[in-house]
This record gives C-alpha cells, structure tokens and sequence, in this order.
C-alpha cells in the first residue's frame, strides 16, 4: 500500500510550523485518494496492454467514454451531491423515468426541441423538490431521495413498462451521428454522448473550482454550521446540488435513450450505486467537503477499465466486474477512513 | 380518540379495508381443502414469510441508527449455496442432508453479517455504505456460484420449507412467526430491546454508560443477515431453484418500507417489531390485491411510493412543525426551526 506511506505528510502540514520554505514533493492529503486511483488506473491499463493484443489502440479509452457516458454524467451530478455531505439514492429512477417520458412523448409526435428541455426541467425540479424536502423538513438525505426512488420509477413503469422504441429523425439523426477524433494513425470515430460526458466534466470542474458556488458546496460539506455562521447560503446551496444531481441523470436519461433509440422503465436500475461507487474509488468523500470531479472521472474509468479487461479476456465471468467493484470500493472507503483519521 | 392516535392505527385500517376487498372479490378466500387451509389469505401470509423475516431484521438494524441495503445480496447468495449443493446431492430427498445444507446456507448468512457489522462497528464506515459494499459485490459473489444459470434442485424436503404445510398452517409462514415471537420475547422481556435503543439513540452515551455498542452493533447485522440467508432459502425453496438475480431484487426497499410503515424512526433509536409484522403483511396484501382487483400492478410501485413519501414527511418533526404548528408556534421558535 503505497498510499499509506504518502499520508504521513499531514503531521507536518497541518501543525504550527506551517511556513517551511524548503518542501520536498510530497503530495497534499486530499490528493492521496486521487492519486491513487490514477496509479490504479495506469497499473490496470498497463497489464491489459501487456496481457492483451490490441488493447492498446486509442479506441478502447475513447470508446470508455463512449460506454460509460450515462454513468459519467450521472456521477458527476453525484459528486456535488456527495460533497455537501449528502446522497443521492435517486439518480437511476429519474433516468428510467426520463427515458420513458422521453421515448412516450416522442411516439406521441411532439417536437424533440420540446420533449428535450421539458424532460431536463423535470429532472431537475424532482431534484429540486428532493433538496427542499432534505433542508426544509430536516429529513436524511438518503431516506427522502429513497422516497424519490420509488417515485421516480413508480412513474415510469406507470407511464409503460415496456420498452418503446423511438422513431424520431433528430434522435436518430444523433445516434446514427459518428465523430471523428484525429488520434493515432487512422483516427478514432465516437458518439456525441461521449461528447457531451466531458462537456458535463469540464463543467462541473469549472464550476467547482472557480465560482462561489463550488467554494460553498465545499464549505458546507466541510462543516455545514460552521458554513452558516459564515454567512453562505446553505439553504440555497443543499437544494441547488440536489437540483444538479436532478438534472444530471435527466441528462444521462436523455443520453441512455439517444444511444439506445428506446425508453425502457428498467434502464438505469441500480445506477445509483455504480454512479456513488465511481465517486468513492476517485476519492470523493462520503463525509462531504473533499474531492474533485477529475476523481470521480478516473473512477468511471476504473470500473469500464474493468469491465473493457473482462470483454477483453473472453473467458472471465462477467459477474467478477461486479465482485472487483465492491472490492475496489472498500478498499477506498478503508483508505479513506485512515486519511481522515489521521488528519484529524 | 386514544385509539385514533395509535401509530399502527392506520396501517391496520388500511389493511382491513384491503381484505375485506380481497374477500369479496376472490372466490376462495379462506377454505380447507386436502387438510390444508387454502385460499387468498393464506397465499398472503406464505408469500409474506421471506419480507417479514427480512424486514424482522432490518427493524433491529435501524433501531441500532443503522441500515442494511445488502439484504437482497445476502438471500441470493444463500438461496444458491443451498440449491448447489442440494443439486450435488446423491439422494436429494434425504432429510439429514438438506437440514445440514440449510444450516451451512444460514452460517454463510451469518457470517455475510458478520463482515456488515465489523464494517460498521470495528471500521466505522456509514451504514448505508458499508452494506453497499455487500450489496454490489454479493450479487456477483451469487452469479459465480451458480456461474450465471438458474439451478434447479428436485428436493422434496427442501420445497416443505417453501410450500409446505405443517398442522394445515404454511411452513413458510410458521417460520417467520417463530422468528418474529423470539425476537419480542428476547427484545421485550430481557433487556436487549432496551440496549438497542438506548445504542440507537446515542452511541457514545451508551458506551459511556457501559453498555457494549460495538457489540450490539455487530450482533443486529449478523441477526440481519441470518433472517435475510433464512428468507433466501424460503424464495429459493418456493420456486425450487436458485436464481441469482432477481432472488431479493430490490428487497432492501420493500423491507425499509415495511419497517417505516409499523412506526420505526429510520434515525433510530426506537423500534415496533409487531409494527413491521403488519407492515410487511400490509405490502403483500397490497400486491395481491392490485393483481386480484385488475388494476395494472404498475400502479402497485406508484401507491408504495406515495405512501412512503407521506411516511417519511409525516415522521420529519420540522414537517409537523412546519405545516401543522403553524399557528401554536411561537415565532421565535418558528425561527430556530427555520434555521
């Protein structure tokens, strides 16, 4: 474990002596996770490159981002929840549900410059609504967005439970829609999905990093008393999260039935957990205040890493991509554990 | 009026109500036939049997704080260790053998709730994602022992336990019953139900007052895993095969839903064991009567949501406060609440 060899730094950094002048490199705390799962991420790379042929072409990282679109942006919605020090249970049903309303409203002839934005508004207000019930009324995050849950996907096998498939030219027209990458020799062709994934990363990043608003997210994941004495908007800032997190699997729902033409009720079950397990192996914090979307980035890459080996070998039992999550996820979470202890 | 304000008043009510729909709209609600009691009623309480044992131990579970969302994993892994090993058997219908199997399926239960609760009480990682772990992992711990395929076992001992009668009463139904009277005779009349509040409520305080909340702690989880292993076998037993993916799928809601319904506060620290009973049954009957009336069972999703959604709220003190207080509320108070 070479993580825990890194940690020690903490001792020095956060005494009294803080104006050292000669440092030697040693990673920040809150970049030990991060880091982590790079060296992760580089170590799985380099043995699939070594153990199997072809898998170095430029294809299979950008087809991770093709095949893990929905999730990442799902996930990135997650992390600002998770960073306030809360959770969002309800991420796959709101991607059932939008996916259904989608596919409905579709077949029923409406306009998909309608159906698009009405489906996103939706998303949001249910997260919207899930925030106001988690700061209003003081009810555990995790109990009310599992209430959202069994709403959201209530609705959408409500709506029909089967799958319907699309037939609209736009959405079509999207899905058939191939890009180009000038990468490597011949060039590298991916989906608009996988686009619009890192748009959603890029963002999210800015966002965090540079604004107001990601600084509060920060301080009321922090300590969320110590954040209203300062003055932040707590309130404002609980609801505005759960509103992303929302809109961010209304968003990946949109993507699901994009890259999919269909609205099934069942897609998206179980997302959630993927979409918290990518944040805890990229070192998000599940007690809020520390963490980064580049980390809940490497951490998507981390399980379609594995599930890409697990195609890749042909002979493995797809069931293993599931056992080596939960492996990997309690690996962190004991990781994470022993970097806030000693850091406290 | 004392009556009205009983927290398992409206869930009887509503359950009443639902069977007295059942009785007049099904021809065969309660009969004898073959020596067996038959009919509705009883197709109720066996199909019940395997929510209320797991949600007989997620009720322990959350009056220690706690949750367990790996319930479902746990009865799939169980359900399969059984039906592999009975379906490597020589003589399938030899009684010894498959008791032994049952006993091995249970120890590994328990042994999954065993590693919850360390996880929990010894590391300290949050409930909810502590089981999480189990939960993603266990399906896939389940799918490799039946390596992907539904085992089908022909094992007339082991299919009692799932639709068997003994004294004209369903096995099934008699097992959760047993389960649910030694879990108040040990919670009610000795002082572990106390403990368990009082380690629901405060931790620190309990510890600080003696009472072993690690200990507790971790025995909830594996008691939580072992009910969660014994309804495994009761849904593999039933359909007479292992199937590692829709054994317990989604069960952990039902479950939390069952509790939530008999008045336990998910934040802990209090807990009804005859509420989540009648919870439990509540959503059984429930299904039944949605597929028995002709209503599309999709709407059976959508009530359950509504109603946990009017639960959660009317349990959030800031909500009574809020919407009910409005006009008893000092303002000041009224702030403090508000902020």
């Amino acid at each position: 474990m070479t993580t825990m060899d890194m940690t020690p730094v903490v001792k020095g950094g956060g005494g009294p002596e803080l104006n050292k002048r000669r440092r030697v490199y040693k990673p920040n705390t809150k970049h030990v996770p991060i880091l982590a799962t790079l060296l992760l991420l580089v170590i799985m790379y380099s043995a699939g490159a070594a153990n199997y042929r072809n898998f170095d072409d430029p294809s299979v990282i950008v087809n991770l981002f093709r095949d893990n679109a929905v999730l990442l942006v799902v996930a990135v919605g997650m992390t600002f929840v998770i960073l306030t020090g809360g959770i969002d249970l309800s991420v796959g049903a709101v991607i059932s549900l939008t996916t259904t309303l989608t596919a409905t409203l579709l077949q029923g002839g409406w306009p998909p410059l309608v159906v698009l934005p009405a489906v996103l508004l939706l998303g949001a207000l249910i997260g919207a609504g899930q925030g106001a019930v988690i700061h209003f009324f003081k009810v555990e995050p995790f109990i009310a967005t599992l209430a959202g849950l069994f709403l959201a996907r209530g609705l959408a096998l409500f709506i029909n439970q089967h799958s319907i498939p699309i037939r609209d030219k736009v959405w079509t027209a999207i899905s058939d829609y191939r890009i180009e990458l000038p990468i490597g020799e011949d060039g590298v062709v991916t989906k608009p999905i996988a686009i619009v994934a890192v748009l959603a990363v890029l963002i999210a990043a800015a966002v965090l990093a540079w604004t107001r608003f990601g600084r509060n997210v920060y301080a009321i994941g922090g300590n969320a008393d110590s954040a209203l004495l300062m003055g932040l908007p707590v309130g404002r800032t609980k609801i505005a999260v759960y509103t992303i997190s929302g809109f961010c699997a209304a968003l990946g729902g949109v993507l699901f039935s994009i890259n999919s033409t269909s609205g099934w009720a069942l897609q998206g079950n179980g997302l959630e957990l993927d979409a918290i397990a990518a944040c805890v192996i990229g070192g998000v914090l599940l007690t809020g205040g520390s963490g980064f979307v580049w980390g809940t980035l490497l951490g998507v890459l981390v399980s379609g890493l594995i599930r890409t080996i697990i195609n890749f070998d042909g002979g493995l039992n797809s069931a293993w991509a599931r056992i080596i999550i939960g492996v990997l996820l309690f690996a962190f979470i004991v990781m994470q554990r022993i970097v806030t202890r000693k850091a406290k | 009026m004392t009556i009205l304000k009983n927290r398992l008043f409206w869930p009887s009510l509503i359950l009443a109500i639902l069977l007295g729909i059942n009785m007049f709209t099904s021809q065969q609600f309660l009969m004898i036939q073959d020596g067996h009691l038959f009919g509705t009623l009883i197709d109720i309480l066996r199909g019940s049997a395997p929510l209320i044992l797991v949600a007989l131990g997620m009720t322990l579970v959350i009056a220690t704080g706690g949750i367990d969302l790996s319930v479902g994993s746990v009865m799939a892994i169980s359900g399969a260790v059984a039906c592999l090993l009975i379906s490597e058997l020589g003589d399938q219908n030899s009684v010894g053998s498959v008791l032994l199997i049952i006993g091995i399926a249970i120890g590994a239960s328990l042994l999954l709730g065993l590693w919850n609760g360390v996880l929990v009480a010894a590391v300290g990682i949050q409930p909810i994602i502590a089981t999480l772990i189990l939960m993603v992992a266990g399906r896939g711990v389940a799918q490799l022992i039946t390596e992907g395929q539904i085992i089908n076992v022909r094992s007339e001992p082991y299919a009692t336990l799932g639709s068997g009668f003994f004294l004209a009463v369903p096995v099934a139904f008699l097992i959760a019953a047993a389960a649910v009277v030694l879990t108040i005779l040990l919670t009610r009349r000795t002082a572990l139900g106390l403990l368990l509040e009082s380690v629901g409520g405060s931790p620190t305080a309990s510890r600080l007052a003696g009472i072993g909340a690690r200990r507790i702690t971790i025995m909830v989880y594996v008691v939580a895993g072992g009910l969660a292993g014994l309804a495994g076998l009761i849904y593999s037993a039933n359909i007479r095969s292992a199937d590692s993916i829709s054994a317990g799928s989604l069960i952990e809601l039902d479950a939390i839903l069952a509790v939530v319904i008999g008045g336990t506060a998910l934040i802990g620290g209090r807990f009804s064991v005859a509420g989540t009973v009648l919870g439990a049954i509540l959503i059984q009957t429930l299904t039944v009567t949605v597929v028995a009336i002709d209503i599309r069972p999709e709407a059976n999703l959508l009530f359950k949501a509504v109603v946990v959604v009017a639960l959660c709220l009317s349990q959030s003190p800031d909500f009574r406060a809020k919407v009910f207080g409005r006009f008893k509320s000092r303002p000041a108070a009224r702030e403090v609440a508000a902020a």
